[in-house]
């Protein structure tokens, strides 16, 4: 009840389709999605596997609640070993393809091996097949998706795909579904690449049900009322998008720009909600159309966008002229403030792009701020760059970068290994934004305290999805803290993480937790799935899924060394706004969080930790 | 007075609650592909667009079943009669609205019948894109025009329609 | 004013309960040409299949229906009209007077020049009687022989699949529904009717039907007789039985088929089929779905105008006054070529008798035409076709084929309008091809996405007649607070 109960094991290798029981004890210790996966995953493979070799598997996993009417029940993720970090990642996604893949029948789909010609699965209920992907090898998203369905005649199935990047190894690839929803972080994508994988396509018919369908009814109902009342998630979102938060944070002065430099973006109000919502000068329309939903979702944050007809990146490409995925706050702060760039209509473009051919806008921007920076200091010049003139605040720049990487071509194969790895080919590793390689996303922990620690400790390299402390630290969620104080943020942090990692195993979105938490959750969790789940097992199981991330990545080589900020952060003080002069102090707050996760001041959980939450 | 469902694509956010509560209600299970009212997804244009029977008075259906297992009951809902229904689909083609599907597992047909007076897709939808409320002052009509030209002859009202 | 209608089918119903409506105080006869409450023809199979019971099969199903409406039901049938008396005379002899009439007669299954037709154990698969008879002797593991595979013949092959025979069908025509689906569609569910068991003969015709023993080589050993084989009835009753979609894989399926022409143990009656080319078929039962012509014999001297059927004008009256003819036995116009046509199909016979009952009763209505439609389930495959799906000169056409699916798609289209489909293994929202084809709909920019793609159909319709306001974009969609 709630899961389907069933697996799909594919070996590339062999080509072999197996199916096999969900294992029920291990789903009543991690749930589903996030946690049960990464359990498959730390059993199965080595951690010090390579990422991009045939050893490494990559899970794709729905929650009990994905596929039901619990709102924002679509949710799936993506569990590998990520190739960006060597950490183990799991990006989750939207859309529709998570639902179907619970209509088809199946709780997860773990992908093993590697195919010795590009493939693609088709998931047709029962009918699983492996099948030649030769005909789609080097197509973008889109045409993949589109090619999908045509050629099983079926406009219903729905595809989660790699484009050209992810078929390139691009480190921050993406696997992204129904066009423009994406498993965006940590390069999920290429690992898909390196094991010949284009696609998986979806179509199911059949039925997800609940334990107990009054109560859950009861249970889901009263969820969507508390994110109808919330002023977030209810108005907020809906009207603006996460793109609600580009003037909030700037004004907070957490807004890293060109490549951290700065704290405030004094273009920001160019390229935030408001500027979508404003009929453009050129032609009249807003660049934003609509919202659009997730399945499930009552909140529907998504943003659907058109570009200028006009507008030089698509003057003569009229495939660019429909409607697609438009700017979240994090794809506008990093194709916009981290390179300063402040057209709009240019940054929708590229984010056009990074959907089209499966880059996580965020660490694909952000390396762009770091190799501007670079090109401001003359470490790399136009030689470097095919003759991209790479100054911050260039939109041409940016769109042409966009377009080299998304393909793999020229420069963009620089681009397309992060910044740290870019920094450091150059000699100037302390120009990366990153944790654990991984680019950090639109808020400045000299501005967010609380930020820094959850960079520092993410798991899967620096993230805000991991413990979105933002949510009390600038917006009083659930309640109001300081946010240039580091008092109380390890508990925070701990909290965050915990709760986050459970509703990042439901099946839900991590987002109604603006206006939701586990008092919300729980219950309907408890009225679809098989057991008891109480608030206070919700965070065990959240507990037990940290530790055991965790553990796997010690494993794999990651130590307290690794749990710090970029240099920049530490050493210079913000310039402007309300956190001018403060840098960020990670180190007060990690001894403090190792010492509340019972892990020694190495950063390892001890063996009582462990045997508390019978990881 | 008859109430109806009265569908606003413009409000669509394309979440498919609708399709969830449909197919709860009518199979106890969450499954749209059995859900008697269908978000169509237009991406490109931005726009979705839920789409159901709307119990038209031609009653195609109706008039097309060989065994009287549709019937018009008095708010005007057309219901689709288990026991009757043989499952030969003549009314699947005869719906120019293809509104009526065939449900293999069942070996009967599938519509929308209202749930009975209290439909759950309009209680289940967030943004008000379907409503249920009285016909008069809903913008329905406009389908009901099609309705009108597909008929076979020139009045608008079919056999079976209670007088 | 009295009004009589002749023929209790779908048509004559529906005459009958239109002229009720809109003629409150008419008296209204209906009379039958059988001795059964008005049923529909098209409720047989199931009938055999045993889904429903014979008062399964009646077109009403509230007791005291007719009565209530005040509608006579009149034994017939009736064996002449004179129109200039306007009166009727019944088989019994009585006579009937009438102010306006009605002849829906329907049809009967045409006799193919066969010899041996009259034998016991063959029948036609046509009146409540037929599947009496049928229902007898289509027992489970005994050979069945079903001459004809054309919509109905498809219709009864599902039943007496069902029914746990072992079924041949012998078809004249070089694939299976010749008139409703084209080569590829034809072919495929051949292939899957012979997968599911089915012995299926194309291009052969019948010569003769005899009874065996005397015409059959060698007579059964006596103990295989009665029944074949003692597992195969409840195996192929489960193969077919109630739930079609569990029928397992075809090559469990396929052995069975290929023991059939050996069978020899038909009980007492058996027949043998003999096919032109020589080609001996055992029978215990052999259906005959030949094709059907129009019930006109009894109008011969009416003065009436009739060809293939009674001919009607676009108001469905006949050559004379105050005489209309509606169904199977009515030319009515096809509204795909305008011109009159049979089409003998349960949605036009309603669709004929509603107008013409409109005319009777002084509502004046012209018939714009009947779209020509047929979905056919065929052991679980579900085919339909629609309109002119031929396709016409200077139009252009979409397909796609999957045959390893059993899906197939062929769109043709007149300009950016459709004009005719037919589908294999699509269900869903299939209607819409009417709806597109019957108001001709022009599909704009959404033709060429079918030329592309013939399986967005369902899209294609709901985009163009749900077209987005012409106003701006809409903006974000917010839930109201409670
Ligand atoms: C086995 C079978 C399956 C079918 N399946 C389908 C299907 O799936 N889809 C579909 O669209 N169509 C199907 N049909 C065809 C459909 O049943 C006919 O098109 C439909 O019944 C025509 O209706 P009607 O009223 O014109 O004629 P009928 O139903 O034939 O009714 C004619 C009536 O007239 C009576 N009658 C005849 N002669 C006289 C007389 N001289 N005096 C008085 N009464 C007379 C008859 O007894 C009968 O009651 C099927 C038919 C059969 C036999
Ligand atoms: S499928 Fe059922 S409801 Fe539809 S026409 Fe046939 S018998 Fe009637």
């Amino acid at each position: 009840m709630g899961w389907t109960g069933k697996i799909l094991r594919i070996d590339l290798s062999k080509g072999t389709v197996k199916t096999e029981p969900l294992n029920m004890d291990w789903a009543d210790k991690y749930l589903g999605q996030r946690g049960l996966a990464s359990k498959y995953l730390v059993e199965e493979i080595d951690p010090k596997t390579d990422p991009l070799g045939p050893d490494n598997k990559v899970i794709f996993a729905t929650g009990p609640l994905t596929g039901t009417c619990a709102s924002t029940g679509g949710r799936y993720s993506v569990i590998t070993k990520g190739p960006l970090t060597g950490a183990i990642a799991c990006s989750n996604s939207g859309g529709y393809f998570g639902a179907e893949m619970k209509f088809a029948g199946w709780d997860m789909v773990i992908v093993e091996g590697a195919a010795a010609k590009p493939v693609y699965l088709t998931i047709f209920d029962d009918d699983v097949q492996i099948r030649d992907a030769g005909d789609i090898w080097g197509k973008s998203v889109w045409e993949t998706d589109k090619w999908i369905k045509a050629a099983h005649q079926d406009p219903m199935i729905h595809v989660a795909t790699i484009g050209v990047s992810g078929e390139n190894a691009v480190l921050y690839s993406c696997v992204v579904n129904d066009l423009h929803r994406a498993a965006g972080r940590s390069g999920v994508g290429a690992v898909l690449g390196s094991k010949n994988l284009k696609a998986v396509a979806i179509r199911g018919t059949g039925g997800v049900s609940v334990k107990d369908p009054k109560e859950f009814l009861k249970a889901t109902k009263a969820g969507k009322k508390v994110l109808k009342d919330n002023a977030v998630t209810g108005q907020g979102l809906p009207t603006y998008g996460t793109q609600v938060l580009m003037n909030v944070i700037n004004e907070a002065g957490a807004m890293p720009t060109r490549n951290g430099r700065d704290v405030q973006f004094e273009s920001a109000g160019d390229i935030s909600a408001e500027a979508m919502a404003e009929p453009r000068r050129s032609d009249g329309h807003p660049n934003l159309l609509t919202n659009q939903a997730c399945f499930g979702c009552t909140i529907a944050c998504g943003r659907i966008s058109k570009i200028d007809e006009t507008h030089y990146t698509v003057q003569n490409k009229p495939e660019y002229w429909h409607a697609s995925g438009g700017l979240e706050y994090e794809a506008a702060w990093a194709l916009g403030s981290a390179t300063g760039v402040k057209d709009l209509e240019a940054l929708t473009y590229a984010n056009f792009i990074c959907n089209e051919q499966g880059l996580d806008p965020i660490s694909f921007g952000a390396t762009v701020g770091a190799a501007m920076e670079l090109y401001e200091d003359g470490v790399i010049t136009s030689e470097t760059t095919g003759g991209i003139e790479l100054k911050f605040g260039s939109a041409e720049a940016l769109t042409r970068c966009v377009e080299l990487t998304g393909k793999a071509e020229g420069f963009g194969k620089e681009l397309g290994m992060g910044s740290a790895r870019l920094t450091a080919k150059y000699g100037r590793p302390e120009l990366s934004m990153t944790v654990k390689s991984q680019e950090f996303p639109a808020y400045d922990p000299r501005g967010i305290q609380g930020m820094g620690l959850t960079y520092a400790t993410s798991n899967r390299g620096a993230c805000h999805l991991r413990s979105y402390t933002v949510a009390s630290e600038i917006l009083g969620i659930p309640e109001k803290t300081d946010p240039l104080a580091t008092e109380g943020k390890a508990g925070l942090v701990k909290a965050f993480q915990d709760a986050t990692a459970a509703v990042d195993s439901s099946g839900l979105c991590v987002f109604t937790t603006f206006a939701w938490t586990l008092e919300d959750i729980a219950p309907q969790v408890d009225a679809a799935c098989k057991g008891d789940w109480s608030v206070e097992k919700m965070l065990e199981v959240g507990e037990r899924i940290w530790n055991m991330e965790r553990i796997f990545n010690n494993k794999a080589g990651f130590t307290a060394k690794d749990d710090r900020l970029p240099e920049r952060l530490m050493k210079d003080a913000a310039k402007t706004g309300p956190a001018k002069g403060l840098v960020a102090t990670v180190d007060k707050m990690l001894p403090e969080y190792y010492d509340l996760r019972g892990w020694t001041s190495e950063g390892v959980p001890t063996n009582e930790t462990l045997e508390r939450l019978a990881v | 007075m008859l109430k109806a469902l009265v569908i606003d694509p413009g409000k669509c956010t394309g979440c498919k609650q609708c399709e969830m509560a449909c197919s709860l209600e009518n199979e106890g299970v969450f499954n749209p592909s059995k859900s008697r009212i269908r978000v169509f997804d237009f991406h490109e244009d931005a726009r979705f667009v839920p789409y159901t029977c709307t119990q038209c008075d031609e009653a195609w259906c109706q008039q097309a079943c060989p065994v009287n297992a549709i019937t018009t009951d008095a708010m005007g809902v057309k219901v689709v009669h288990d026991n009757l229904c043989v499952g030969c689909k003549v009314c699947t083609i005869a719906c120019p609205f293809g509104t009526v599907n065939y449900n293999a597992s069942t070996g009967k047909v599938i519509k929308c019948d209202l749930c009975g007076g209290e439909p759950a897709c309009a209680d289940a939808c967030p943004t008000d894109a379907i409503t249920y409320r009285d016909v008069e002052q809903s913008g329905y009509d406009k389908m009901k025009v099609w309705a009108t030209r597909t008929s076979a002859g020139t009045e608008s009202h079919g056999p079976n329609t209670p007088a | 004013m009295h009004h009589v209608i002749l023929g209790a089918g779908p048509a004559g119903v529906t005459a009958a309960e239109t002229l009720r409506k809109h003629a409150p105080d008419a008296q209204i006869t209906l009379v039958s040409g059988e001795p059964e409450p008005p049923y529909s023809r098209m409720a047989i199979p199931y009938l055999l299949e045993g889904k429903i019971g014979e008062a399964g099969t009646h077109l009403r199903q509230t007791d005291g229906h007719y009565d209530a409406k005040r509608i006579a039901y009149k034994q017939g049938p009736v064996s002449k009209v004179d129109t200039s008396a306007k009166a009727l005379t019944l088989n019994d002899g009585s006579t009937l007077a009438y102010d306006k009439l009605l002849i829906a007669t329907g049809a009967t299954p045409v006799r193919p020049p066969v010899s041996g037709l009259d034998l016991p154990g063959v029948h036609t698969c046509w009146t409540l009687d037929d599947a009496r008879h049928i229902a007898e002797l289509a027992k489970p593991g005994v050979p069945v022989v079903l001459v004809g595979a054309g919509f109905i013949g498809c219709i009864i092959l599902e039943a007496l699949a069902k029914m746990g025979v072992k079924l041949t069908v012998v078809e004249m025509g070089d694939r299976m529904v010749p008139r409703m689906l084209d080569e590829v569609a034809g072919n495929m569910l051949r292939r899957w009717c012979e997968e599911k068991g089915v012995k299926v003969v194309t291009g052969a015709v019948v010569e003769s039907i005899s009874p065996a023993g005397g015409a059959q080589p060698k007579p059964a050993p006596e103990a295989a007789a009665p029944t074949p084989e003692p597992k195969r009835p409840g195996f192929f009753a489960r193969l077919f039985g109630a739930k079609s979609e569990t029928a397992p894989a075809p090559a469990q399926a396929t052995g069975f088929a290929e023991e059939a022409p050996g069978f020899a143990g038909a009980p007492e009656n058996g027949l043998t089929v003999t096919l032109k080319d020589g080609q001996k078929l055992p029978a215990a039962l052999v259906v005959v779905a030949a094709g059907v012509k129009s019930n006109i014999g009894f109008l011969d001297g009416s003065g009436i105008d009739t060809g293939r059927g009674v001919k009607v004008d676009a108001f469905h009256e006949t050559s004379i006054k105050d005489v209309y003819a509606a169904g199977d036995v009515a030319e009515g116009i096809n509204l795909s070529t305008g011109h009159n046509d049979m089409l003998a199909i349960q949605p036009v016979a309603v669709e004929h008798g509603y107008i013409a009952a409109l005319n009777m009763c002084g509502v004046a209505t012209r018939h714009r035409g009947s779209l020509n439609m047929n979905v056919l389930d065929t052991l679980g495959l579900i085919s339909s076709s629609f309109g002119t799906w031929e396709g016409v000169e200077g139009g252009s056409r979409a397909t796609m084929v999957d045959e390893k699916a059993n899906r197939y798609i062929r769109l043709e289209f007149d300009g950016d309008r459709l004009i005719g489909a037919q589908c294999v293994g699509l269900t869903d929202h299939i209607g819409m091809l009417r709806g597109m084809i019957q108001t001709h709909l022009p599909l704009g920019k959404w033709k060429d996405k079918l030329m592309e793609s013939p399986a967005r159909i369902p899209e294609a319709y709901v985009a163009v007649v749900q077209s987005a306001p012409q106003v701006g974009p809409t903006g974000p969609k917010v839930a109201l607070p409670a």
